[in-house]
């Protein structure tokens, strides 16, 4: 018998997450085959099974969190007759006696199809067929009692509307992940927050004339961000204290500038990052971006996609927001985001007024590590580099 | 209307044909003036004479060769073929000729035949009397083949195998000539080719089948029922073509098939319907579909036991029917 245990699914990772179980007790297990979903950091991982044989016990069940090394499962191996017979013994000698397996039920399609479109549990009936095999009729005679039983409920009970008022959701181990650390770090780190506006008309103007040729070109989109990112990434190199790290033994301040991506899914929010951002043009930001959306959004992000980010950059704008207030993605310091770019009557330097494209750029920092002085500087120097692009540039 | 035997009805059709329509004759081993062996034709050479009645040699091939080119002159003949087991002799000209007249002539030529013949077990006919060969013929395109299970459906199917513009075999089943009889509307009464009935509803099982087996089915499906077993019987009447939607519609109705014929199992109508049954109503199956058929065995035995053993028969479709049910 063969023990499964937590892997260690990362270099800070101590715990994890059971999401889904993708084996049944009883069920046969190929070597390498995925047995159970593991959720840690935002990013779900398949455990494969590293024995060929049958699944007997599931130790963890879905939901609970648990630490490295700790069991999940046993996997009954399955070898070679000529080898098998001392394995058993030994396995005998060692553990309590196995319990014999539970037949799995079999279902006819007419009571599977039945069953699954009035969301029958067949679990909860019992079968009038042969050796108490559930029939089709078994199916329509639970139906009939759950209507009527509907039916006789009805002038019992008060119309009330309360009843309907709330929907309970179940919380997704991904959903729990993203509370629990957004509540650490809303409560563990002192927040500051700064904004500043941006003159981005030549950016516009930019972009306008690129990307017709960009997406001929490249075959994606040009879309703003990845000017803000490059922007973003060069005043890191100046300012290295945003892309820094509280410790209580000191402040780790990172060589490399390796960028999160807050990228929205109907139901999560993950934070890929983009590694080594500092050494990727506009052009190569852009694919970047766009690879690891993709696979943020299909679900094929892997633990490398999601870790060892420094500093995340957050694009509120694509929802039309004007102002926000990001909360830190700890261990990192600072957060910034992009809000929508708006036509505006602005005061121009000769006190002219002109319609200008204007941008919100929204930071928070951890105050620990930063004051306002270097995080204003840090903003000026970013909203100076925006409002000087060359409008002849190509991209 | 009044109760017949099964014999009078198909003898009914006939008079009632011949006397409608001058160019319905038949043809047939002793069918003039002995009247058929089994009496089926007594009494047409009386009325109708020798020219549309007319006593053939022995030669089944000659008989249908003839019958085929007086269709295709606009005759209507109606052959009989004395026993089904001798309708091999004239594979050639049904399959070769009948069948593929209209089709070979690209709708230039019809061939408005019919061929009755006497079928099946249990009256101690041994290996030349008793055959079942509806399986030999429903796998070729271009011919109809009805088995009547009553008195009135076979004098209104007969009728409609007369009218229809294309070749119809009509086998009869000859345990039931002077065992079945029932009410059959007098004068013109036609039953369309293609069409099943439901000869009974329930809604434990579905008993699909033909010929004297309706009958067999039936009797067991009462007794089931003081047991609370209810059973769907489905009376297909025409082999080819299928009702298609009324054996989904019986299948579906309670998801468990029992499908039974006297003719030998592999290769039988059974397999065609319970391939048709898997391909169209597999989600509403409850069970396994099943078949209860004669043996592969070549021949039905002459030794009464033997024949016993070889002929289906209401304790061995109610036991089918019983397993079918608890399952």
């Amino acid at each position: 018998m063969a023990e499964v245990r937590m892997p260690k699914l990362g270099e800070s990772v101590t715990e994890g997450t059971l999401g889904k179980w993708l084996k049944n007790v009883g069920d046969a297990v190929s070597k390498y085959e995925p047995l159970v979903e593991v959720v840690t950091d935002k990013v779900t991982a398949e455990i494969p099974s590293d024995e060929e044989g049958i699944l007997i016990e599931i130790a963890v069940a879905e939901g609970e969190t648990v630490r490295v090394g700790t069991v999940l499962a046993y996997i009954e191996q399955s070898r070679p007759a000529s080898e098998q017979q001392p394995v058993l013994v030994e396995s005998n000698q060692q553990h309590k006696a196995i319990e014999p397996l539970t037949t799995k039920q079999r279902y006819s399609p007419a009571v599977r199809y039945l069953a699954q479109k009035h969301a029958v549990d067949l679990q909860t009936l019992s079968g009038t067929g042969f050796a108490g095999r559930i029939t089709r009729k078994d199916v329509l005679a639970s139906l009939q009692t759950v209507n009527e039983q509907k039916e006789t409920d009805k002038p019992l009970l008060p119309p009330t509307e309360e009843k309907h008022d709330i929907q309970t959701i179940a919380i997704t181990p991904i959903r729990k992940t993203i509370a629990t650390r957004m509540t650490e770090s809303a409560r563990d780190v002192p927040h500051a927050w700064m904004m500043v506006e941006a003159d981005v008309t030549k950016l516009v103007k930019v972009r306008e004339r690129n990307k017709k040729s960009f997406k001929e070109r490249e075959g994606i989109d040009l879309t703003y961000f990845p000017f803000f990112m490059k922007v973003v990434v060069d005043a890191l190199k100046e300012y290295p204290m945003l892309n820094s790290t509280w410790t209580n033994d000191g402040i780790l301040v990172h060589q490399g500038i390796h960028l999160s991506v807050a990228v929205a899914t109907e139901d999560a929010l993950v934070v890929p990052v983009i590694h080594h951002a500092d050494r990727l043009s506009i052009s190569g930001l852009a694919h970047a971006l766009s690879a690891i959306a993709t696979r943020a959004k299909t679900g094929k992000l892997t633990l490398d996609d999601v870790s060892g980010g420094t500093f995340t950059i957050n694009n509120t704008g694509a929802f039309g927001s004007v102002l926000s207030k990001p909360i830190l993605n700890p261990p990192q310091a600072g957060i910034l985001s992009i809000e929508s770019i708006i036509k505006r009557p602005v005061v121009l330097a000769d006190d002219a007024i002109a319609i200008r494209s204007m941008v919100n750029l929204c930071i928070s920092i951890d105050h620990r590590v930063l004051d306002g002085l270097i995080t204003g500087r840090f903003m000026k120097l970013i909203k100076g580099k925006l409002e000087a692009f060359d409008v002849t540039m190509d991209v | 209307m009044a109760v017949k035997l099964f014999i009078d009805a198909i003898r009914d059709a006939l008079f009632h044909a011949m006397r409608e329509d001058e160019q319905v004759f038949v043809l047939g081993e002793d069918v003039g003036v002995r009247g058929g062996v089994f009496r089926v034709t007594q009494g047409l050479i009386e009325e109708f004479g020798e020219q549309r009645v007319m006593d053939t040699p022995l030669a089944e091939s000659g008989i249908v060769g003839v019958a085929i080119g007086a269709a295709a002159m606009g005759f209507k003949p109606v052959a009989e073929i004395q026993f089904v087991d001798f309708i091999l002799p004239a594979v050639n000209q049904i399959i070769s000729e009948a069948a593929k007249m209209r089709y070979r002539s690209n709708n230039d030529w019809t061939c408005p035949l019919v061929i009755r013949a006497p079928f099946g077990g249990g009256v101690h006919g041994a290996l030349y009397h008793s055959q079942s060969l509806e399986a030999l013929f429903y796998h070729v395109p271009g011919l109809k083949i009805v088995i009547p299970s009553t008195a009135a459906d076979a004098k209104g199917l007969l009728l409609a195998a007369i009218r229809d513009p294309d070749p119809v075999l009509f086998f009869e089943h000859k345990g039931m000539y002077r065992l079945i009889r029932d009410e059959v509307p007098d004068g013109e009464h036609i039953v369309p080719i293609g069409k099943a009935t439901l000869r009974k509803t329930g809604d434990d099982i579905t008993v699909i089948t033909y010929g004297l087996m309706v009958h067999y089915a039936l009797e067991v499906a009462t007794k089931l029922e003081q047991e609370g077993i209810h059973a769907h019987i489905l009376d297909l009447r025409t082999i080819a073509p299928l009702d298609r939607e009324a054996i989904i519609e019986a299948a579906r109705h309670t998801g468990k098939v029992l499908i039974v014929h006297e003719d030998n199992k592999t290769g039988g109508v059974g397999a065609e319907i319970a391939a048709m049954i898997a391909e169209e109503a597999l989600f509403d199956l409850d069970a396994p579909i099943m078949r209860l058929a004669g043996p592969d065995v070549p021949a039905m035995p002459y030794n009464a036991g033997m024949e016993k053993f070889y002929m289906l028969n209401p304790q061995k479709i109610e036991d089918a029917m019983r397993n079918l049910a608890r399952f």
